[in-house]
């Protein structure tokens, strides 16, 4: 297949540098300002290391990714909240023109599915998003090769930056603060942590799961969502000596979705430690079912945008 | 597939769990002793034990609940050694099935009127605090944590976290709320 890539941060570059090891070819990687085309292949070493070095990743123009011949977008641009723009706009046009979509940013699938589902069905195209729910982790396909509807609900936890800090706290003893700015030191938060903590990343990706489920009804809005900030280091030490722990857990089914810290068993199934994220799926025949790995990273997103990919169909010419 | 031999072992994929299950015992020396061989004898690790000799069931014996670990597919099987040995097993299952579920808070607990907050979940929610674990590490008058563990009706779990939930929203508190449903 031949990809154009919109989005050139840590998952869109680890698209383009991953491609060729799947057989893909990379026709297009673009930012908001800069682009890469070439409809024989661009050279993503070429392009990568002028962005590392502050470069331009080529000279064309971002619109240009529309013009040439490809056959699945990838968008991993930034996730934007409410219209999800630019990203909605980008799928809107692949799709229009009978083009595949593979998504990595979550907003136009938490925000507006329905809307994208009314485009894939007057396309040639298809849309497929693994990348948006967990990371490497097998979720979206693990839900559709049980078929949605013997699928009765979705917990677990995915957001690895809440997991770090609620992990921390409990091992360490110490507050919510004093993690935190260690979690940054060690990148493992980014500087404005909000949406991991407060708790609209876990929420998104829940949505999304909602989503899939009912097939559409859910945005943002609907979700009851809660942060882990006001969790005090008093609070995981009340629930260790009860055999529990807090995690930020979230729960999808057709009925709504749930975000906040709850009570876990310390050594059960969802409590894992660290960035790690897990999903548990219940399902009405084969009881629950577990996928646990790493849930954000450049290359570990990438894997998800790749799998995605090799899962579409040939579009004709 | 698996040979026989496999169904012997426990499948450990899953972890362990924490169960709780309530007894019933004969108030005779030596029987909470026997009742709890079988849990270790099944591969459970044993938690805690709460031996209410002030509580009598209505069949005149002594209630006692044990808390303990296993992985999920051992679980049946301690269950079936108990009732092996000759003890009454009243409940089993894991907590938050049950009677029994524990909740976390989280703000001016204390200074906000703490006995307050107790007597209002047991009466609007219908429920009897069993056990409360509460830690001020900044003094009385700052942020601190309760745990609260109540006793309800089975399957009033949700009417429950309600009341323990707009209390909270009424009382400025953080509520940390169980997880139930699936295999947590």
């Amino acid at each position: 297949m031949r990809l154009a890539i919109l989005g050139a941060g840590d998952v869109g570059r680890s698209v383009a540098d991953l491609a060729s090891e799947y057989g893909h070819d990379v026709v297009a990687l673009a930012d908001s300002s800069d682009a890469a085309v070439d409809p024989d292949g661009i050279d993503v070493d070429r392009a990568l290391e002028r962005k590392l070095g502050g470069d331009p990743l080529g000279p064309d123009d971002p619109e240009a990714v529309f013009e040439t011949a490809y056959d699945v977008l990838v968008e991993a641009t930034p996730t934007t909240l409410g219209d999800a723009e630019p990203g909605f706009t980008h799928v809107t046009r692949a799709l229009e023109s009978d083009h595949h979509v593979v998504l990595a940013n979550k907003g136009p699938v938490a925000e507006r599915y329905e809307e994208l589902r009314a485009l894939e069905a007057d396309s040639e195209g298809s849309i497929r998003f693994e990348a948006t729910v967990g990371g490497a982790i097998p979720v979206l396909s693990t839900i559709e090769d049980s078929t949605p509807q013997a699928v009765t609900a979705v917990r677990g936890v995915l957001n690895g930056t809440a997991n770090f800090i609620l992990t921390r706290m409990a091992a360490e003893g110490l507050d919510y603060e004093h993690v935190l700015a260690e979690a940054q030191d060690l990148g493992v938060a980014e500087a404005d942590p909000t949406f991991d903590v407060d708790g609209t990343d876990a929420a998104l990706k829940f949505v999304i799961l909602a989503n899939v489920l009912a097939d559409g009804g859910f945005s943002l809005e609907d979700a009851t969502v809660e942060g882990i900030q006001n969790i005090p280091g008093s609070a995981l030490e009340l629930a260790a000596e009860d055999g529990r722990t807090i995690r930020l857990i979230g729960e999808a089914s057709r009925e709504g979705i749930r975000v906040g810290p709850r009570l876990v068993p310390e050594n059960g199934a969802l409590a894992v430690t660290g960035t790690r994220n897990i999903v548990q799926i219940e399902t009405k025949h084969a009881g629950s079912l577990h996928n646990s790995g790493r849930g954000a990273g450049g290359p570990e997103t990438a894997t998800a945008v790749l799998s995605d990919v090799g899962r579409l169909p040939p579009l004709d010419e | 597939m698996a040979d026989e031999s496999a169904e012997d072992e426990a499948e450990t994929d899953g972890g362990v769990r924490a169960y709780t299950v309530r007894l019933e015992l004969v108030d005779e020396p030596g029987e909470l002793l026997r009742a709890l061989a079988p849990i270790a004898d099944n591969g459970g690790n044993l938690l805690s034990i709460h031996h209410e000799r002030g509580n009598i069931t209505p069949r005149g014996h002594i209630p006692v609940e044990v808390d303990l670990e296993s992985p999920p597919e051992r679980f049946d099987e301690i269950v079936e050694g108990l009732r092996d040995a000759g003890v009454n097993v009243i409940q089993a299952g894991a907590e938050h099935y049950g009677e029994e579920l524990s909740v976390v808070l989280v703000g001016h607990i204390v200074e906000n009127d703490l006995s307050g907050t107790l007597s209002r979940i047991e009466d609007e929610a219908d429920a009897v605090v069993q056990d409360l674990s509460l830690a001020a590490p900044d003094g009385t008058d700052a942020t601190s944590s309760a745990r609260i563990r109540l006793a309800i009706d089975s399957g009033r779990s949700d009417q429950v976290f309600e009341v323990v939930r707009s209390i909270g929203a009424e009382k400025e508190f953080t509520v940390v709320e169980p997880l139930v449903g699936g295999d947590a």
